[in-house]
């Protein structure tokens, strides 16, 4: 199959793949969070329902970051390489969470005894917090730019990656996920857990609101050339203005008790701030900082025209066969959880 | 120690670990299928008992697949980043294609499977084991794929740019069915049914020992043996043909499996012994004149090429590869005998109270994990000093910028992770082997106990 020539498959795949990461943010964005949540619920009853809550698709949802890393190393394998080795240790601590908190699932709820539903029960708030945590950390070193040579290697070091607004942005993607993960918990549990639940929503979105804020001031002070596209092209402030409304609809959805649409309010915010990620980066997948020369873009990092046009192909047959069936699971899982034979 | 060293151990350690468990979710997966189609077919409510209980040993195994799986895929850009820079082009787009059409697949009917017994109807239920199943094998066929592009390359053509060297896709097809490819996905298989059907075999035979759950361990271990035998003797089949592949394409390779040093006619099969390695030649030796010659060419008259032609620096570890391989084959041979003698006496309907054969088949489980793990490392080590094989070494795939310090830090965390997830399966599975079947399962529930709807 070939693609006519004006299809600009570069621009395609950087958005492509923003979609995956997107997808990941909004998926595994929950369960993370309901895993940053977990220590906040005192009863063990409590506790199993919010691990059964996401029990059947924490495992899909984090397939969307398998593939996300799939879609970079094919389409724009110069990123993939320097990032990944260029982040190391960052990443291997991402991997270490991720896992972490994948056995600590499977393991607490198998033994009656205290101390170990509590160690388990550390690990997996631990272990969602610092994958949540890490995640924004490395949105906000490619917001902020890193050392990069003419190689197009990375040439910093790992404390180098943890200044203050990658940090920042490391807090704010917490406070994102938590929120989130409230807004879950509201919505697949009923009684006691949900009155609790209901309670966290309204201190996670205005510990979300105050990250944001400060993260908003730091971007436009600090990192000028992340408002810059917004600013020549003011139909743009738009995307800011739907993710704005969008956060403040999710209060008033769960003040009426329509926790669905609170949900779905929260996915929008998600979707319309990686728009702006997105939007503000293009061409550039990373900034190189100081010499913006050697920046790694859609153009110079990628795969040759075929491949990308060969993968098109493939995500155009795949995509609408995967977004069918996701969506049928999560219908078919709809409902609040109720603890059984099978639960965790 | 330097980063090539630890960035190999580091990798050999976590994809032989990762590698424990995908075989074992293949199998099972075609157990599965087999045991619930039973079920829809004959209405016998022990075939249900099975589905479910196998069920729920493979997402234990599934579950560990994923979390090590990952680990996999940020490798190869963490440690190999000149290497993903060289082959991004050509293969990202086979990983890309696993994510979406193996991943996916699998991981979101395995939540109709494990918890939707209750919730959807007979055949949609079906489907659902089906779908996990196919995405089982499916994510085999791309990374093998992917591994098989590296032994075999094809369908490229090789350009400079501002980053380095780099493989250029021209032609998918030839990429997809390089030279290896489709023999050796179909060996993969074949050992990935073995492991599965072999655990199945294994603790029905523990069961059998200690008399309990038999009408289920009998069976379960006749769905087993059926997989097992089967399986096993493909295995010889597709080894064979796997062996002419590697004597066509990677001369160097087969003449470490066989520890053949000259280049000569009438090339003996050696069936064991030990390479010396300083002295080019193989002592202890056990060998049965011709066979190679014949085996690879169809014709004893026929020349081998020996690892002489090499030169030193492109010759891989000869006696290493030579044990692993045999090895393998060596199980591979015992396990078609352990097969054979098992599922004889079943049919004879004997097997049942012959102790001595049920402990064998309680530990026949370890046969097909050792020779997939020998199989894989006699493969690897056998292409080696390669990553791409005639293309790019492996001290060249390297990352730049990371250090000896960092992958040490990495392998030791790696280390303590892995302990503590083979703790967790160990620990899991023998819960699940203890437990046993649930006697509840022998009656369906919900939409499922309706017979014909779906
Ligand atoms: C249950 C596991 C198992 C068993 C019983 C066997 N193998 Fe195997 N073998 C594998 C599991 C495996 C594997 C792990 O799947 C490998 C490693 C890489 C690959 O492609 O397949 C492999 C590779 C492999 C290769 C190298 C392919 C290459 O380097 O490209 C050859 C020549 C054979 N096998 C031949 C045999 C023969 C003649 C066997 C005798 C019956 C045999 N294998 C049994
Ligand atoms: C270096 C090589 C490999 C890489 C990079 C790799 C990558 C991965 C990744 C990322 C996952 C997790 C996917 C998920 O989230 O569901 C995974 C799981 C899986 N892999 Fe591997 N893999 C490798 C080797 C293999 C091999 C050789 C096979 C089979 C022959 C295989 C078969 C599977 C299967 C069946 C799964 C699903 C999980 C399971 O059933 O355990 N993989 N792999
Ligand atoms: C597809 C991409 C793959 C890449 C880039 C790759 C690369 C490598 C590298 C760089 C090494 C270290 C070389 C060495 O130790 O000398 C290695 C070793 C090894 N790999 Fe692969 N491999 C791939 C796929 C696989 C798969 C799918 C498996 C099977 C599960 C596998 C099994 C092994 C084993 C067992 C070793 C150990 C051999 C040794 O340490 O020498 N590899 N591989």
């Amino acid at each position: 199959m070939s693609y006519p020539a004006w299809l600009d498959l570069n621009a395609v795949w950087f958005v492509l793949v923003g979609v995956l990461f997107t997808g990941y943010a909004l998926l595994d964005g929950f369960d993370l969070g309901v895993g940053a949540l977990h220590l906040f619920t005192r009863t063990d009853e409590h506790r199993r329902l919010m691990l059964n809550a996401i029990g059947p698709v924490w495992d899909g949802n984090e397939v969307w970051l398998v593939t996300g890393g799939g879609a970079l190393f094919a389409a724009f394998p110069v990123v993939y390489a320097t990032v990944f080795s260029g982040f190391y240790l960052a990443f291997v601590l991402l991997l270490v969470a991720l896992i972490f908190r994948a056995v600590a699932i499977e393991f607490r709820s198998k033994q009656p005894m205290r101390w170990w539903r509590q160690m388990w029960d550390v690990g997996f708030a631990g272990g969602s917090l610092l994958s949540s945590f890490l995640i924004g950390v490395t949105m906000g070193n490619i917001a902020w730019g890193v050392p990069i040579d003419e190689r197009g290697e990375f040439a910093g070091s790992f404390l180098g990656l943890l200044h203050p607004y990658a940090l920042l942005l490391g807090v704010t993607t917490v406070a994102l996920f938590l929120m989130h993960g409230a807004i879950y918990v509201v919505l697949k549990t009923e009684g006691d857990l949900q009155r609790i639940a209901r309670a966290w929503i309204n201190r996670t979105i205005i510990f979300f609101i105050i990250c944001y804020a400060v993260t908003t001031m730091a971007t436009l002070l600090y990192v000028p050339h992340m408002a810059e596209r917004v600013r020549t092209h003011p139909w743009l402030f738009s995307v800011a203005l739907v993710n704005m409304l969008a956060i403040a609809n999710i209060p008033r959805e769960i003040h009426h008790g329509r926790d669905f649409r609170a949900f779905l309010s929260s996915c929008v915010a998600m979707i319309a701030l990686m728009t702006l990620f997105g939007l503000e980066m293009f061409p550039n997948l990373v900034l190189s900082r100081p010499e913006v020369a050697n920046s790694l873009t859609a153009y110079n990092a990628a795969s040759s025209p075929k491949t990308l046009g060969i993968m098109l192909t493939i995500a155009l047959i795949g995509v609408p066969i995967v977004l069918a069936y996701t969506a049928s699971i999560y219908w078919i899982f709809r409902g609040k959880v109720k603890l059984d034979k099978m639960s965790y | 120690m330097d980063v090539l060293l630890l960035s190999r151990i580091q990798f050999a350690f976590t994809v032989a670990f990762h590698y424990l468990y995908p075989p074992l979710s293949i199998g099972l997966g075609v157990c599965l299928v087999i045991m619930e189609g039973l079920w829809l077919k004959t209405g016998n409510p022990v075939y249900h008992q099975m589905a479910r209980f196998w069920t729920r040993v493979f997402a234990l195994t599934f579950a560990i697949g994923v979390a090590t799986g990952i680990v996999m895929e940020f490798e190869f850009g963490t440690n190999w980043a000149t290497y993903s820079r060289f082959v991004g082009d050509v293969f990202g787009s086979a990983l890309a294609a696993e994510g979406i059409f193996a991943f996916f697949l699998e991981s979101g009917f395995l939540a109709i499977l494990l918890f939707g017994w209750d919730k959807v109807g007979r055949k949609l239920h079906y489907f659902a084991t089906w779908m996990v199943c196919l995405g089982a094998h499916f994510s085999a066929i791309w990374i093998v794929v992917a591994n098989s592009w590296m032994q075999t390359p094809a369908g490229y053509q090789l350009e400079t740019t501002a980053y380095g060297p780099r493989a250029v896709i021209t032609d998918f097809w030839a990429m997809v069915f390089n030279p290896s490819s489709m023999d050796r996905l179909f060996h993969v298989l074949c050992g990935a049914w073995q492991a599965g059907a072999f655990l199945v075999v294994s603790v029905s035979a523990y069961y059998l020992l200690r008399r309990r759950h038999t009408a289920f361990a009998q069976a379960s271990m006749k769905v087993g043996l059926g997989v097992a035998l089967v399986a096993s003797l493909l295995q010889l089949v597709s080894g064979h043909s796997s062996a002419g592949v590697v004597a066509r394409h990677q001369p160097a390779k087969l003449a470490a499996f066989e520890g053949l040093y000259e280049t000569r006619t009438n090339a003996p099969l050696v069936l064991a012994g030990w390479v010396d390695e300083a002295n080019e030649e193989v002592r202890f030796n056990l060998e049965i004149p011709g066979l190679l010659s014949w085996l690879v060419h169809g014709d004893v008259a026929a020349p081998v090429k020996g690892l002489r032609e090499f030169a030193p620096e492109d010759r891989p570890p000869v006696n290493l590869t030579f044990q692993l391989y045999h090895l393998m084959v060596g199980i591979g041979f015992g396990l078609i005998a352990v097969a054979g003698l098992g599922s004889y006496a079943c049919w004879r309907g004997r097997l049942f109270d012959r102790r001595g054969l049920l402990w064998v088949l309680v530990f026949a489980v370890l046969g097909p994990q050792v020779a997939n793990q020998a199989g894989w490392f006699a493969t690897e080590i056998g292409r080696q000093p390669w990553i791409v094989y005639g293309l790019l070494r492996t001290s060249d795939g390297l990352s730049a910028t990371v250090t000896a310090e960092m992958v040490l830090t990495s392998l030791i965390l790696f280390t303590v992770l892995y302990a503590l997830l083979f703790a967790v399966f160990v620990y899991l599975l023998n819960d699940k082997i203890q437990h046993g079947p649930d006697a509840a399962d022998l009656e369906p529930r919900g939409k499922l106990a309706i017979p014909g709807r779906s």
